[in-house]
């Protein structure tokens, strides 16, 4: 395998890797705060339908991304009042935000394009295109560092830009702001926020609202940066796989890169290499397309190690004598 | 406080005016009155379910009282939530701290009293006020440790130090000493008095006579959601505030007759255990207990009392290394591979130390409680089914003899309050009769006349001529309950005394670890 080989398999690892960044990121805020969301991938896909449609409709992305955000963001809402405000069950409302969401896309796409729960494909203004970062063609000559620069930093969309600047950004919030203190609080022991005289209520649905914002533009992105519009079940379980990136990253945000980028990895090089030729034997495009979802079992194993995850997670909050 | 007028100092820091409370049909608070000067400690007392929490929660704004009014400083206030208490001076230490297990102490004292958006300033002046208040009133901690990583007499002092940083005047602790060894206890005092010379108004909630005489200065009374007596506590005694306690005439010691004790019915012999981390945790204990016989095992929390009877109920801690010999009425019991069942059916019964983890699953119903353990037993069984009926019928009679209430078989566990738990829980093992009974801290978080009751049925048992190991840090119950003590030290048993022939001061010394003299070595062996 020669080195521009290397290169483009890391280009499309970081391209694949940016929806599950931004899932791994949304459900970090809601996790920390103490609401399991299973419902990342309900949230993308809706997220991803809303954007194309109204991106397409517009024929403006920027417009699309909105809708997109705003999509997720009606779902996450309904997680947060069926969790927070009425204090029901977070799995059983994530799940039922995903089957709405398959659900309701097709349904919706097929009433108003009539193409089979797809979309119209998206061009020009109506997507996001790759940036070509100054220098990129200019540096290119450069050795190892030119190529690195020109084919996997630059040319990509201003959403991966945005989901790599979230991830120091996520870090200062969660450790330097009193937001970020609040919130991680209120996921690991809410009474201590509430007789601080904080509001659980309040911290919980802020978190779940971030958590809304990011699983949107992680759908926007699937339908207008990467694809060319929306396709029923475009997610593909990457909501799930998002789950499992945070519960390898241990709930926090370096650690989120890194483990999305190898299941990203996992995924450019299953797309490279369908049928892996390592000369004894063939290994078969079934096996290299199952990869990310046999890594993520594999880790879901607890073979990673142990991963404590925010004491109070999952749990309603009742105040109590 | 220079800049307050004279008459605001007059004022009572607290008084409360016919408040009253009500959940459903239970009426928690009825039309209580309180004053409570500036400046003074003030004992709140009253068995569990009196309504003392419920009142303090109304003053710390959990709970809104459904009629009455509360008085701050002599101005009246509506506490509608808890950040309304905390403006007005009230800081709160509950029962059960309210802190992040994994944050530093500095972050469990800002949050919710953060300067700003960002931590930086917060956590600089909360490092130097930390200082302040340390040399100030003896509330060394790290400012670094992580909650986990501290013992609970200093997760208490976090507490306090959270709501000295939000700089209240009037401090309230539920149950501060529940969890506390003596020495933390006696250190928590001193901080106390300090605060109170310094002009904090405390209020201390607590159910140990001991503690209202010990640091109070007034003390008032609660029964039954309705507070029953107010006094100085210089002008009072532990048996009459027992009696406005409980509402009738109550026996502070335990009335036994001298022991006649008979054979031996537990040996044990050099027994050594390493846990699974690798810490050496009993080093090599000896002991004999025998028919007839109430064995008290005294010693501060964590020095082998839990491992020791972890290993005798039959259940040690996964992973554990065991050496060393344990018999029953002569006949030798397994180390290795025990369990729980095998001990039970051996005749030794066992009341856990904490009842809500391991004497009790809390969901379930106070009946299917009872039956635990024993519901193998085969006048339960009815071919291949359990025989719900006669195992309910068993049950409902246990729970009318040990007056459990409210005598109701089909509530769940954890709506009894914790005496009435420890009542099932006991009620449980005593009544299958063991020829050995293991009792761990029997009467921790349970209020007087429950203690009353349960020490009474332990000593019975004694009297039945079956042996009793009771293992406690109250050192009060050790010595009152016990006919032998032996103390935990380190893993190892530091002595044994007789209770009639040793002091408070004697036992403490040996909690301590400090060493008998060679005399002493030689009557304990």
């Amino acid at each position: 395998m020669d080195f521009a080989t290397i290169l483009q398999i890391v280009d499309s690892a970081v391209r694949l890797m940016t929806p599950l960044l931004l899932a791994c990121l949304a459900g970090l805020y809601s996790e920390r705060a103490g609401i399991f969301d299973i419902g990342l991938e309900g949230k993308m896909l809706m997220a991803a339908f809303t954007s194309a449609s109204v991106a397409y409709a517009t024929g403006t992305v920027w417009l699309g991304l909105l809708a997109g955000i705003g999509g997720a963001l009606a779902l996450s809402l309904v997680h947060g009042l069926a969790s927070i405000t009425f204090r029901g069950n977070q799995l059983i409302s994530g799940v039922a935000i995903n089957f709405l969401a398959a659900g309701l896309t097709v349904l919706l796409g097929q009433k108003i394009f009539g193409l089979g729960g797809r979309t119209p494909s998206l061009e020009g203004d109506a997507r996001f295109h790759a940036i070509t970062l100054p220098f990129a063609e200019n540096l290119r000559g450069v050795p190892v560092i030119g190529p690195i620069y020109a084919e996997v930093i630059s040319g990509h969309t201003v959403l991966v830009y945005l989901a790599f600047a979230l991830v120091p950004l996520t870090w200062w919030v969660l450790y330097r702001t009193r937001f970020g203190l609040r919130l991680r609080a209120v996921g690991e022991n809410p009474a201590s926020v509430d007789t601080a005289g904080v509001s659980v209520t309040r911290m919980r649905y802020a978190a779940v609202a971030i958590c809304g914002v990011l699983c949107g533009i992680a759908g926007a992105y699937l339908a207008t940066g990467i694809s060319a519009g929306f396709v029923k079940d475009m997610t593909a379980g990457r909501g799930y796989i998002a789950l499992a990136a945070l519960i390898f990253a241990k709930w926090r945000p370096w650690p989120a890169l890194f483990a999305t980028f190898l299941f990203g990895l996992m995924e450019a090089v299953s797309n490279r290499f369908p049928d892996l030729d390592l000369g004894f034997v063939t290994i078969p495009s079934m096996f290299m397309n199952a990869l990310p979802y046999i890594l993520t079992v594999i880790i879901l194993a607890g073979f990673v190690g142990r991963a404590i995850p925010p004491r109070a997670g999952g749990e309603p909050y009742v105040k109590e004598r | 406080m220079t800049a307050r007028s004279g008459a605001e100092n007059m004022a009572p820091a607290i008084e409360l005016r016919g408040i009253s409370k009500a959940f459903g049909p239970v009426q928690a608070n009825k039309g209580i009155d309180l004053l409570v000067p500036r400046g003074t400690i003030h004992g709140i007392i009253g068995e569990n379910g009196a309504g003392k929490s419920t009142l303090m929660s109304i003053l710390y704004g959990f709970y809104r009282p459904d009629s009455g009014e509360i008085l701050i400083g002599g101005k009246p206030i509506a506490i509608t939530d808890s950040l309304t208490a905390i403006r007005a001076g009230i800081g709160m230490v509950f029962q059960h701290f309210k802190l992040v297990q994994n944050f530093t102490v500095l972050e469990n004292i800002i949050l919710g009293a953060e300067d700003g958006p960002m931590l930086r300033t917060s956590l600089g002046r909360a490092r130097a006020e930390l200082k302040r208040l340390a040399e100030e009133y003896e509330l060394q901690v790290d400012p670094d440790a992580l909650i986990e990583e501290l013992s609970v007499g200093h997760q208490q002092r976090v507490e306090i130090l959270k709501a000295l940083y939000r700089q209240a005047d009037i401090l309230i602790l539920d149950e501060p000493t529940g969890v506390l060894t003596p020495a933390e206890a006696d250190h928590l005092f001193r901080i106390l008095r300090g605060l109170r010379d310094e002009g904090k108004t405390i209020i201390l909630i607590t159910h140990k006579l001991r503690e209202i005489m010990e640091i109070t200065d007034n003390v008032s009374v609660m029964r039954r959601g309705e507070m029953v007596a107010s006094v100085k506590t210089a002008e009072t005694n532990p048996t009459a505030l027992a009696e406005l306690m409980v509402g009738r005439k109550v026996l502070l010691r335990v009335d036994k007759a001298p022991a006649r004790p008979g054979a031996p019915v537990l040996e044990v012999r050099d027994l050594r255990m390493v846990d699974a981390d690798g810490v050496e945790r009993l080093r090599g204990i000896d002991l004999s207990i025998r028919a007839g016989e109430i064995v008290g095992i005294a010693g501060v929390a964590g020095n082998g009392q839990t491992q020791l009877l972890e290993i005798l109920g039959g259940y040690p801690e996964p992973g554990a290394k065991l050496a060393g010999e344990i018999t029953l009425k002569g006949q030798p019991l397994a180390l290795k591979g025990s369990d729980a069942r095998a001990r039970r059916r051996a005749g030794i019964g066992h009341v856990p130390e904490d009842r809500q983890v391991e004497g009790l699953i809390m969901d379930f119903t106070a009946w299917e409680n009872v039956a635990f353990g024993y519901h193998d037993a085969p006048e339960f069984q009815n071919g291949l089914m359990m025989d719900n009926a006669a195992i309910r019928a068993d049950a409902v009679g246990k729970i009318e003899r040990f007056d459990v209430r409210p005598p109701n078989p089909d509530l769940a566990s954890k709506n009894f309050s914790g005496g009435n738990q420890q009542k099932i829980v006991v009620a449980r093992e005593v009544e299958r009769n063991p020829d050995l009974l293991l009792i761990g801290q029997p009467t921790r978080g349970v209020d007087i006349g429950a203690i009353e009751f349960i020490h009474k049925r332990i000593v019975a048992l004694r009297d039945a001529g079956k042996a009793v190991l009771l293992v406690s840090v109250e050192l009060d119950e050790i010595m009152s309950l016990s006919d032998r003590i032996a103390v935990m030290f380190d893993g190892r048993i530091m002595g044994e005394r007789l209770p009639e022939q040793t002091t408070a001061g004697d036992l403490g010394c040996l909690m301590a670890g400090v060493a008998p003299s060679d005399q002493d070595a030689e009557a304990g062996a």
